[in-house]
């Protein structure tokens, strides 16, 4: 391992985390709900149920705020360096749209809420996501080398 | 518990709720997928940075979880909307893997996902597309293999 960061990088990430936080106070203290990115908007795909507008709104408002700091910062704050091809991305959408459903959350509803909530269910949860990526991303170095 | 009524205040606040996130997605770095990566490269140059964003987050509800719930209600509504299932299933555990394989392969999970769609570009597109896919095909698994599954409800 070798460890490669900077301090203004950890500043921006705690600052955007504290950001974060108080978006999914608001959201507990006025709608009365934890903010699950992945069950917001994957429960709207039932169009049967009751609370579609709500979903849709947040989803935009999420769109939104990439639209705002766009135009306020640029593109740098959105630049992917990887490599990953369509198809890999393609497998990867698939597995993150399958799977978060499948453990009814994702880095917000479980990493963030359930956490701070002291839920045992999202504590399994985020073991377990990171513990995949890590072999993931550990894996693919192992296999293809490089980034 | 009575049925949920929404309301258009619910929506707008919903609406601002998320234009805050996603501004504090892509100041916090989340939004570049190279760099999530990074995170997650423990063999490779890991970049520990983005565990801040976690840090930061809990900092603030940790706090505020446990002052708001001891409110009556909400401010717009007369229930709570809080998961309280506390069951540890195969589909908790399984559901996380793959999702965080798919967050190892293209560095997006499905908030930053959907802010980095402001940008135009093919790859969140894509990427956003593949993810409603895949919600899609588990509401189908839930529908006709779910009720076979280890740890149905």
């Amino acid at each position: 391992m070798n460890v490669v960061w900077d301090l203004n990088e950890v500043m921006m990430a705690a600052i955007g985390g504290v950001i974060i936080g108080v978006a999914v106070s608001l959201m507990l203290l006025w709608n009365g709900r934890v903010t699950g990115i992945s069950g917001i908007i994957g429960h709207s795909l039932k169009l049967t149920r009751g609370d579609w507008y709500w979903r849709v709104a947040f989803t935009l408002g999420l769109f939104l705020g990439g639209v705002v700091m766009l135009a306020l910062s640029g593109p740098e704050r959105f630049i992917d360096t990887t490599d990953a091809d369509m198809g890999t991305t393609i497998i990867a959408g698939l597995l993150v749209g399958f799977g978060t459903l499948m453990g009814s959350g994702c880095t917000s509803g479980h990493g963030v809420c359930g956490l701070s909530r002291f839920s045992p269910r999202s504590l399994v949860a985020t073991l377990s996501f990171m513990a995949s990526g890590f072999v993931l991303v550990a894996v693919v170095r192992a296999w293809f080398g490089g980034n | 518990m009575s049925k949920y009524q929404e309301k258009l205040s619910h929506v707008l606040a919903a609406a601002v709720v998320g234009l805050i996130f996603g501004v504090g997605l892509v100041i916090s770095g989340m939004t570049q997928p190279g760099k999530v990566i990074g995170f997650l490269d423990l063999t490779g140059d890991w970049n520990p940075a983005l565990a801040f964003v976690m840090g930061g987050a809990l900092l603030i509800s940790t706090f505020t979880y446990p002052l708001i719930r001891r409110l009556e209600h909400p401010l717009l509504d007369q229930q709570w909307h809080v998961p309280t299932s506390r069951l540890i299933t195969p589909r908790l555990v399984l559901g996380s893997v793959l999702f965080g394989a798919g967050w190892g392969l293209a560095g997006y999970c499905p908030g930053p996902a959907i802010t980095s769609l402001a940008t135009f570009t093919a790859k969140p597109a894509i990427f956003v597309l593949a993810m409603l896919a895949g919600m899609f095909a588990y509401h189908a698994f839930e529908k006709f293999i779910g009720p076979r599954f280890p740890g149905s409800k």
